[in-house]
């Protein structure tokens, strides 16, 4: 992914920012300029909202095979996140065994690094989920 | 000067690495190297941690004690000797993750150990003089030893930030002071990876002669002694050094006890006298006395009188872990598994 393409999604991604539709009152993540159900009547009236930082795993796979940046990791869990009272995300699950990654397992936001093309490049920063402290 | 700690947060990667495990490697006594350095384990940071996402987790911490307006934030300060770039601060990644961005005036400090005491520093001069309401000071490191040097068995990750301000202080500081001079026990040239440094040379006239000159000047600027303080805190690049400045000052170790972290977690450099601050922060009583007392090589010391107001328990919450929380750790990792983490595999 391109500097610029990242650099414009980085409010979202450090933060957890993402849209509310002002017409049906859906949470998009990552955030939409235009709601993909309500379409013209949301224009103008899209909000930005920050999503909760805690969430629930409703599903998840382990990564054995890992792309680059994610190399160093492996095996890892990535899950997809219901946050609560908003939307959902997929997101890797960190700071723990992947073995012990389970469904319905409280997850909380935490900042790390996301990858880097090459060692002299820009370095990607976002979120990534760990355990909950209810759940160490 | 009404300027004090308005909140403060720490973070400590969970990894650990026992000093026998590394010893091994190198065909050492595990078992002497602990015992000579006081530690019994380090923490070792993720592939994917560096000093900027510390930063930020530590920064997060202290929100999480306060209710503030980010953008009421003037100043973001953040001190280091591994900034993941040479060039692009640290603190402006900082910022906008607080979402205390664009207002405020960011910059990454460098000085060893002391960066972050010295940009605590910072802030006090620009709380004092109304030039910005808060301001955050962070130590924060990642740092390494090259493999088989003695640093190796020290050299941790971890970091703490600290709010300073004017209004809703939880600990006044009272006075604070430095001392500084040309000395070379330690240093890193540009573009090398690991540090070196001056072996013994490292001990009296670098760590010793800073730590308790810098120490005595504030004794003597504050008219205390070591009898007017319930706790000290010292620069801990092992678990020896700052036990004997202690002593020599005439500090009990039941005042030094709890702010001495390096026994578990290692010597996180920047870090490391601010999570000592930040662990007696966790558990200190109101009108409670302080001593801190930082050290960079190369060299310098910076000293603070601290006394914790009534408004401490504001910043007690379980929205985030206490340090001794985050000291404690079980998570052990081999030493083949710590060289890939902390990149001393080359691929
Ligand atoms: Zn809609």
């Amino acid at each position: 992914m391109g500097i610029p393409r990242f650099w414009r999604e980085t409010p979202s991604r450090y933060n957890l920012i993402g849209t509310k539709c002002g017409n049906c009152g859906t949470i998009h993540f990552p955030p939409r300029v235009v709601c993909p159900s309500c379409h013209r009547k949301s224009i103008g009236k899209m909000e930005r909202i920050h999503l909760s930082n805690e969430g629930t795993v409703v599903s998840y796979s382990i990564v054995h095979d890992a792309p680059h940046s994610f190399k160093m990791q492996k095996p890892y869990a990535i899950a997809m996140i219901e946050l609560e009272g908003c939307c959902r995300l997929t997101a890797p699950i960190i700071d723990c065994d992947p073995s012990d990654v389970k469904i319905g397992m409280k997850v909380e936001a935490t900042f790390r690094k996301l990858g880097e093309q090459e060692k002299d490049d820009v370095i990607h920063y976002g979120y990534k989920f760990r355990p909950a402290r209810s759940e160490r | 000067m009404d300027v004090g700690i308005v909140s403060y947060g720490g973070y400590i990667p969970r990894w650990r690495i026992k000093p026998q495990d590394i010893a091994k490697t190198w065909g050492v006594d595990g078992d002497a190297i602990s015992r000579g350095l006081n530690i019994v384990s380090k923490s070792v940071p993720s592939p994917d941690e560096d000093v900027i996402t510390i930063s930020v987790e530590a920064t997060r911490n202290l929100l999480k004690k306060v209710q503030i307006d980010p953008k009421d934030i003037g100043a973001i300060y953040v001190g280091s000797e591994s900034h993941p770039y040479a060039v692009k601060p640290t603190a402006t990644v900082v910022a906008e993750a607080i979402e205390a961005s664009p207002d405020l005036t960011a910059a990454d400090y460098e000085f060893a150990c002391k960066a972050g005491t010295a940009a605590i520093q910072t802030c006090m001069g620009l709380v004092a003089s109304d030039m910005v309401k808060y301001g955050i000071a962070v130590g924060s490191d990642t740092s390494q030893g090259a493999p088989g040097d003695p640093l190796e068995y020290s050299a941790s990750a971890g970091g703490a930030a600290f709010l300073l301000g004017k209004e809703k202080v939880v600990a006044k500081i009272n006075e604070t002071l430095s001392y500084t001079t040309d000395t070379p026990d330690f240093w890193r040239r540009e573009g090398q990876t690991y540090p070196k440094h001056g072996g013994r040379f490292t001990g009296e006239p670098a760590y010793f002669k800073h730590v308790l000159t810098c120490a005595k000047n504030l004794f003597q600027r504050t008219g205390t002694g070591p009898e007017d303080y319930q706790y000290a805190v010292f620069h801990q690049p092992n678990g020896k050094f700052p036990v004997s400045a202690g002593k020599k000052l005439g500090f009990s170790i039941d005042q030094i006890k709890t702010g001495l972290l390096v026994p578990r977690i290692g010597n996180t450099y920047s870090g490391a006298v601010l999570l000592g601050l930040a662990a007696i922060l966790d558990i200190a009583d109101p009108d409670e006395r302080v001593f801190v007392v930082g050290y960079g090589s190369g060299a310098g010391s910076d000293a603070f009188d601290i006394t914790v107001r009534d408004e401490i328990e504001n910043t007690r919450t379980d929205k985030c872990p206490t340090i001794e929380e985050m000291v404690e750790s079980n998570n052990f990792v081999d030493y083949a598994t710590y060289a890939k983490f902390r990149g001393k595999i080359l691929m």
